[in-house]
This record gives C-alpha cells, sequence and structure tokens, in this order.
C-alpha cells in the first residue's frame, strides 16, 4: 500500500487516516501553509504549524480544532510518523514528512528556495517520493536576486513621490505583504489593507516581529497616503478606492510579472517578479537534493515539468490536484472580507 | 540602448494613450540625434532586410540555455513572442556593454553577408552583455518586427508635438520614402524629402460606427449615402507617370492586382484616389472569400486570376491635377472624381462605388437590410460639406453596418493567447451539433472581458480533457454566441462552409450545451444566400 494516494478529496494518507491540504471536508486535515487553495475552511480537524494557526483563526475563526506541530517535531499517528519542515514560502509554510517502515514521503505544499527573510528558510529532506508544485517549473522563469528587485521597488517609490503619485503595490494579504513590509522597512509609512492588517496583528501577537505599519481608514487623509507606500491585496487592485486615490500608480508584485504578457494582461503602472513560488531552477536544485526515486508533481507546468525530469533521468508523473488557484482563492477570501467590512475603505 | 529600452518598458506598461504621447516625446527631446530616425523607422515597420534567421537564434539560445528543443517551443507558447522567449531562457549575462540604439541596428546589418559562425560571436557576444529588457530589444532588432501597441496615428501626434509641426505633415514625411541612416530627425519632422517622392499616399480618413439614431443626424439632404464594402481599402496614386497602389495598413500592394494597372496608362498624373480592393466580377462585388485567395501572395496565377478577379470601386479623390483638395468639400471632390472615373476604359474594373439616393432615414433603414444581397456589410454615412480627415475623426463620416449573424456553440478546444494574453487560455475553438457528433465551425479570440477569461481560463484547467501541444480538448459545457458577417461553402473545413469574421458575441450561460445550433440551421443559412 503506498503511503500516500491522491483522492477526489485531495492527498490522503490510508495508514494514518489522514489528508494534506484536501479540497473537500474530511475529518483530519495536515495543512501545508495559509493559502485559502491549501487551507480550506470545513474539515473537522486540523493540523498544521504554530504560524499557520493563526491564518485560521484570523480567517476562518477556527481555533479548538487546530492542533499544532513545531518544525523538526515528530508525532505518530496510527504509526506513521509525521514531521513538518520549513517550506520558505510563507510565514509558517511547511513541508510535511511521513515515514512509515523506512518508507519516506514528503509533500512540500508550495516553497520557494531563496530566503526571504521573514518565512524560516526552505530546508532539502531526503526522502523515497517527494510531492513538488511546478507553478514557475518553465526555463522563462529565473528570479532576480530580491535585494535587487526591492531596490527596483524602492526606485519606483522614490519616483513616484517626486511626481505626486500614490504608490500602491498590489499583494497577497499572506505572504507577499509581509514580506514587503519587512524589505520595505525604512521607508515608512507603510499603509496597509485591514485583511493585511488583519494577520499582521494575528502574527504579532503570535510573536513575529513585523516592522510597523498604519491601518487605512477611512480617517486617513489621501495625502498622507500619497506620501507613503500603500499595500492592498490584487482583489482591490482595479478598485474604485484604488483609482480615487491621489494619482495613482499601480505595482504588481508577482512571479508572473516576470513575462511581458503577465505585466500587460494586468494593465499595472509597473510590475515586480516577486514571487514566494520557486522559480525554475529553485525547483530543479530542491528536487535533486531530495534525492527522491519518484517525484510527483502537482499544479503548475505539470505535464511539462514531469516531462522533463524523466529526460534528466528523475522518474517523475503528474498528478491532478486542486491546488495553484492561489490568486483565486486568495482573492475570494479577501473578497469576502472587503464586502463584510464595506464601510470601513 | 538604455533610453529606448526605458522608452519600451514606458510604452507597453501604460494602456492610457495620453501616457505613451508623453513617454514619446520626453523619448524625442532626450535621446541620442542619432537614434530618433531609426525609432521612427523601426515603430512605422520599416524593417532593415533580416540579418540572421530565426532559426538560427532559436538554435543558439536553446544551445546556449542547455535546455531540449521541445521545452524551449512550451515556453514560447507560455511567453507568446519569441524574441522574449530567447531573452529569457538564455543565461544571466557575465558583462555589461551600452551602445547607442543606431550603432546596434548599423552592426546587425553589417552582418549581412557575413558566414553564420561570424553572426554568431556578434550575437553571443552581445546576449552575454545585455539584461534580459535589453536582449529582448536587440533580438526585436534582428527580426524588425516592433509591434508594441504604437499606432502610426500615435507616433505622428508624438512627433507633431514634440516638434510642434502640423500632424498631417508629420504623416506624409514618416510615410514617404527615407532612409535613417541617411535623414536627421529635423529633416524627417520638416518633411523635406517627401516632394521629390512619388508614391506617397495620404492619411486614410476613418469612420466611427454610428452609436445613436440616424435621424439625430439632421436633414437627410446634408448627407450622402454609400455602400460599405467589405474589402482592402486602398489607395492608388498616380504621379510622374508611376502608379502605386497603397493598402490601408500602409503597405504597397501595387504588384498583387494586375486588372489595375491600365490605370498608369488612363489616369491623369497627379491623381490620388480613395477606394475599396473587392474581387468584382462584370462590375458586380463578390464575397470576401473570393477576394481572399488574391491577399498576401507573391505571385498571382492564371487561374486566381480567372476566378477571383478583383476590382476597385472608388469612393472619392484626394488629389487632382497634382493639387491636394482634401480641404474642398465632399460633393465638390466627388464632382470631380466622377468626371475622371467616367473617362476610364475598363468600366468593370474601376467603378464609382454608387450614391444611394433616400429621402427619409425610414427609406435608408430599409435599404440598409438589403445590403447582404450585394454582399455589402452596411451603409456610410457621409456628410456632404466633410473635408478628408486625417484618420479617424467623430462627427463628419460614420459607418451603419448591418447587425451580424448570430449562432449558438460550444468550446470545445482552448490555446493559449500570445503576446498580452499569453498565460491564459483565450484562443477558442467553437462547434455545432452535427447529429449525435460536434463539428467545428469558428475560431475566435475576442469578445470576452479579462474577467470572462479568468473564469474561461480556469474552466479549461479544470476541464482539459487531452492534450495536442499547446492545445486542450475540453469538456463541451459552456455556450457562446458566436457573431459573423458572413457563410461561405468551404472544402478546407471539415463543416463544409466557413464564417467571415467570426468573434464572440456573448457567453451564454442561461444556455447548456443541448441547445446549441445545428449544421444544418447554417447550411439553411448559406443556401438562403
Amino acid at each position: 500500500m503506498a503511503l500516500i494516494e491522491f483522492t477526489n478529496k485531495g492527498i490522503y494518507c490510508k495508514r494514518g487516516n489522514f489528508y494534506i491540504d484536501p479540497w473537500q471536508p474530511v475529518d483530519k486535515a495536515v495543512i501545508t501553509h495559509g493559502h485559502a487553495d491549501h487551507a480550506k475552511w470545513g474539515n473537522k480537524n486540523y493540523l498544521c504549524h504554530p504560524l499557520t494557526k493563526p491564518i485560521l483563526t484570523e480567517r476562518y475563526g477556527l481555533f479548538d480544532n487546530v492542533e499544532t506541530l513545531a518544525y523538526q517535531k515528530t508525532i505518530d499517528i496510527n504509526g506513521v510518523k509525521l514531521t513538518l519542515f520549513p517550506a520558505g514560502h510563507v510565514i509558517g509554510s511547511a513541508q510535511i514528512k511521513l515515514e512509515y517502515k523506512g518508507e519516506i514521503v514528503v509533500v512540500s505544499g508550495d516553497y520557494k528556495t531563496e530566503y526571504d527573510g521573514i518565512s524560516t528558510a526552505f530546508e532539502p529532506i531526503k526522502c523515497h517520493t517527494f510531492v513538488t508544485e511546478s507553478t514557475f517549473g518553465l526555463p522563462i522563469y529565473k528570479w532576480q536576486p530580491q535585494k535587487q528587485l526591492f531596490e527596483s521597488i524602492k526606485n519606483w517609490v522614490a519616483g513616484n513621490l517626486q511626481k505626486n503619485k500614490t504608490s500602491i503595490l498590489i499583494a497577497y494579504s499572506l505572504g507577499k505583504a509581509q514580506r514587503l513590509i519587512k524589505h520595505l522597512a525604512g521607508n515608512e509609512p507603510i499603509f496597509v489593507h485591514q485583511t493585511i492588517a488583519n494577520l499582521n496583528q494575528a502574527f504579532i501577537d503570535a510573536g513575529v516581529a513585523l516592522p510597523s505599519t498604519i491601518k487605512i481608514t477611512p480617517e486617513i487623509k489621501k495625502d498622507e497616503l500619497q506620501k507613503g507606500i500603500v499595500i492592498v491585496p490584487p482583489a482591490l487592485a482595479d478598485s474604485k478606492w484604488v483609482k480615487n486615490l491621489i494619482n495613482p500608480a499601480i505595482g504588481i508584485c508577482s512571479g508572473w510579472m516576470a513575462v511581458r504578457a503577465g505585466r500587460r494582461w494586468r494593465s499595472a503602472d509597473a510590475g515586480f517578479a516577486l514571487s514566494d513560488h520557486a522559480d525554475w531552477a529553485g525547483l530543479l536544485t530542491a528536487i535533486k537534493a531530495t534525492e527522491a526515486e519518484k517525484v510527483m508533481v502537482t499544479h503548475g507546468s505539470t505535464a511539462i515539468f514531469s516531462r522533463y525530469l524523466n529526460e534528466i533521468g528523475i522518474s517523475a508523473q503528474e498528478v491532478k490536484t486542486q491546488y495553484g488557484e492561489e490568486e483565486e482563492a486568495e482573492e475570494k477570501v479577501v473578497e469576502n472580507e472587503v464586502k463584510e467590512d464595506q464601510t470601513k475603505i | 540602448m538604455k533610453r529606448f529600452a526605458q522608452l519600451i518598458q514606458e510604452l507597453e506598461l501604460s494602456n492610457k494613450t495620453n501616457d505613451k504621447i508623453e513617454a514619446l516625446v520626453n523619448y524625442f527631446s532626450e535621446a541620442d540625434e542619432n537614434d530618433k530616425p531609426y525609432v521612427i523607422a523601426l515603430f512605422t515597420g520599416k524593417k532593415p532586410k533580416r540579418p540572421i534567421g530565426t532559426n538560427l537564434i532559436k538554435q543558439w539560445a536553446i544551445a546556449l540555455s542547455d535546455i531540449p528543443e521541445w521545452l524551449f517551443t512550451e515556453s514560447y507558447h507560455n511567453v507568446g513572442d519569441l524574441s522574449e522567449t530567447v531573452a529569457l531562457v538564455l543565461p544571466t549575462a557575465e558583462h555589461t556593454i551600452e551602445k547607442p540604439l543606431h550603432q546596434w541596428i548599423t552592426e546587425l546589418a553589417e552582418l549581412q553577408g557575413k558566414t553564420d559562425e561570424e553572426k554568431k560571436t556578434y550575437v553571443l557576444t552581445a546576449w552575454n552583455s545585455l539584461t534580459t529588457q535589453e536582449r529582448f530589444i536587440f533580438n526585436k532588432l534582428i527580426s524588425g518586427n516592433f509591434r508594441i501597441g504604437v499606432s502610426n496615428k500615435m507616433l505622428v501626434n508624438a512627433i507633431a508635438k514634440q516638434s510642434q509641426q502640423d500632424a498631417n505633415k508629420i504623416m506624409h514625411s514618416i510615410m514617404g520614402k527615407w532612409q535613417p541612416n541617411s535623414i536627421s530627425y529635423a529633416e524627417l519632422t520638416s518633411g523635406s524629402h517627401v516632394n521629390t517622392d512619388n508614391s506617397w499616399p495620404y492619411p486614410f480618413c476613418l469612420a466611427y460606427a454610428l452609436d445613436t439614431e440616424p435621424k439625430n443626424l439632421g436633414d437627410t439632404a446634408d448627407w450622402q449615402a454609400e455602400w460599405k464594402w467589405d474589402g482592402i481599402r486602398g489607395q492608388i496614386v498616380k504621379r510622374n507617370s508611376e502608379l502605386f497602389i497603397w493598402s490601408r495598413g500602409e503597405e504597397l500592394v501595387t504588384e498583387q492586382f494586375p486588372e489595375l494597372h491600365f490605370l498608369k496608362d488612363e489616369l491623369p498624373d497627379g491623381t490620388v484616389l480613395d477606394g475599396e480592393i473587392l474581387a468584382v466580377k462584370d462590375g458586380k462585388v463578390l464575397p470576401f472569400s473570393t477576394l481572399q485567395q488574391r491577399l498576401n501572395r507573391k505571385t498571382i496565377s492564371k487561374n486566381q486570376l480567372e476566378n477571383a478577379p478583383i476590382g476597385f470601386f472608388t469612393y472619392d479623390l484626394l488629389e487632382h491635377k497634382a493639387k491636394d483638395i482634401r480641404t474642398s468639400t465632399l460633393s465638390q471632390r466627388r464632382a470631380w472624381l466622377e468626371k475622371i472615373i467616367n473617362q476610364l476604359s475598363h468600366k468593370n474594373k474601376v467603378l464609382l462605388s454608387p450614391i444611394i439616393s433616400f429621402n427619409s432615414w425610414q427609406q435608408l433603414a430599409e435599404i440598409r437590410e438589403t445590403a447582404r444581397e450585394i454582399n455589402s456589410e452596411g451603409i456610410m454615412l457621409k456628410n456632404l460639406n466633410s473635408i478628408f480627415h486625417s484618420g479617424r475623426k467623430r462627427g463628419d463620416w460614420w459607418k451603419w453596418k448591418i447587425n451580424p449573424y448570430t449562432v449558438d456553440t460550444v468550446m470545445i478546444y482552448a490555446q493559449k493567447g500570445s503576446g498580452r494574453r499569453a498565460n491564459f487560455y483565450t484562443d477558442y475553438t467553437f462547434a455545432v451539433r452535427d447529429g449525435e457528433k460536434l463539428i467545428t465551425i469558428a475560431k475566435a479570440y475576442s469578445g470576452l472581458t479579462d474577467k470572462e477569461i479568468k473564469e474561461v481560463n480556469s474552466f479549461v484547467n479544470k476541464n482539459a480533457i487531452e492534450k495536442f501541444g499547446p492545445v486542450r480538448t475540453v469538456k463541451p459545457e459552456l455556450v457562446f454566441e458566436i457573431a459573423f458577417e458572413g457563410i461561405a461553402e468551404s472544402k478546407r473545413h471539415k463543416a463544409g462552409l466557413a464564417l467571415r469574421f467570426p468573434r464572440i458575441a456573448r457567453w451564454r450561460k442561461d444556455k447548456n450545451v443541448d441547445e446549441i445550433n445545428t449544421l444544418d440551421d447554417l447550411r439553411q443559412l448559406l443556401n438562403s444566400n
């Protein structure tokens, strides 16, 4: 019996009777990270890293049915040894290592290999079977070192200030927003949308050190925003609120911005290829480091990436999951929150 | 090249015309003098001869980036642009180099006639010294295809603003014959070179679609009504015993239409006609599908001349007795035009596009309904006092097209788009029902909002059944109403018929796949024509 199987509800470990990042409600869900395509609402019991719990609490109001497990600590579920290792994707993101009678499977969720300064750095784990994402699994994706990227973001902001434009950065509430805040520290004031502010507060309460930011409220005047940096989630990129700011200049922070078509598609004023996923080289390095005999490729360029792995002598197969609709799922979560709170913004 | 790279980035990032014009004005104010004529040449499609074939570029890029060819091809499908794909897959540059744009272009031109090895050394050195964005531009310079959303009109407006010259004059000037290496920006903007050139056409006057009831246009006596023809808008220029035929895309197509060459002997010098190239037999207009057989061909066979004869329906006279008469009134220009056309010998080849006489807007509306019977797509309304404007201008000319045909279809294939739409499934193939089967009838890629495209994209990701290269077969579930302008028999298509200018009219979320049209419905339409 294989240690994991891909079912219509999600990745299932029959031996331990639990699911990893299920997309249908189940009794026991082990969650790799807090993005809405991986952490769904409606499961009976959750197991995740201690820093993913505040996300589930903040977004879904879950608390009592969420059990936590620190990185490198092992628990036993029906004889299956389960350990979390950092995935470097967002705060609290984990790779899930399962071990049973010497067979090791690692489900990595989403990951990146470059240390982002805020999520615990990715750690390669040797295993027999490695489940990998392939969001940017094409050789056209090569991230610039983040130092350079943040330099260009800072230059862009400085240029906007000179031209009396309001700098608006579009970034996921979870992950990208915190990363921006961390690296733009020193360029205050930084104004954040309430969905970001709420998550930040949850992280700060859980002991994460984050530079200070200002939650956007109707009381804050537009000319104050214009002198700082405004960070909002993608759901608000085309909103009236953004359009009504003083000379808005919109900068989208996303790996898709590496390609011109991605930039033009989103009709922004600037695109920064800042990603929390591994690029082509990152994926290959990570996979080789696992020394896995079998690689299972989930969401992204699954077909292309697994074909390439097979050609370079790494046995790989594509598997169908419902991950990778990160953008859509994340936007939905934010849209709901925004709707509930329309009076505020 | 850094300044040019910056310009390209600014042009690509904004979709507001004013921003783009501002970027161009700034560029022409700041850039290296020698670069400016080259940039105008690039943006107006004045291509130098390609020094290196696409295939070599591709092979070198594949070898350098150490990826298999199929992976390069897949990457290309995701990027949607070859120059950009090459720029992205190459290893990061180890050096930096800065040369002005005109030097790059000149050096590339000098590669002409060199050996492949010499070309390779040059290109590889460049690639290893440029940033990704600069590499992309360098590759574009090799291919000569610079399409970055700057229309000739926009460029002209920017240059006019920057040089404080009249836009029409600039348009003339840049559409004339000139070489970027032997003209200065100042000479180009002053238009000193165009007088010696016989070929230059005038900017076309274009119409907006009528967006109101025609009765709001006022008195019918102020308006000239003509048929709106569905062919290739063209200008015929006769000066100093030379004949030139220009298409609306500002391409010279003189050689493609030998039927019109008699005009060289018959039109007086200093004459420019505006009209439509159409498939014409015995003075009657044939469907666009017939004309299509004659387009974009280097040589025309006897067979094609017989099966798809063409003619020219004249609309207007722009130059008369070597004088620019575009500011005379339409009624005056028409009178002169009629005189010229009536003196020609081949009356079935070059005709006056007829004027429709009508007494009331109601009567004209009824006449418009009969447009399809004569392969016209509606009616043109032109104010009798109008001048011949440069480009699109509201108010004087209107196109009043007949409503398109529509058919309900189901999407069965999806493919990722290119350019702006790469990364998303935006090119769809649609089918109608033929008994128990579904049969493909059209491919279309426009008419959906960005939000709808995202929705379809997510559907395709979840419901892909099979993959053929970049194409996905999807569950036949999404129903779309396709609008089209005409229908013709076609041996090339499995359905035995082809739709003219199909596009998505609406996403029919209210309909399911059982409710789509059948092939028989379309055959009936074909036979009723």
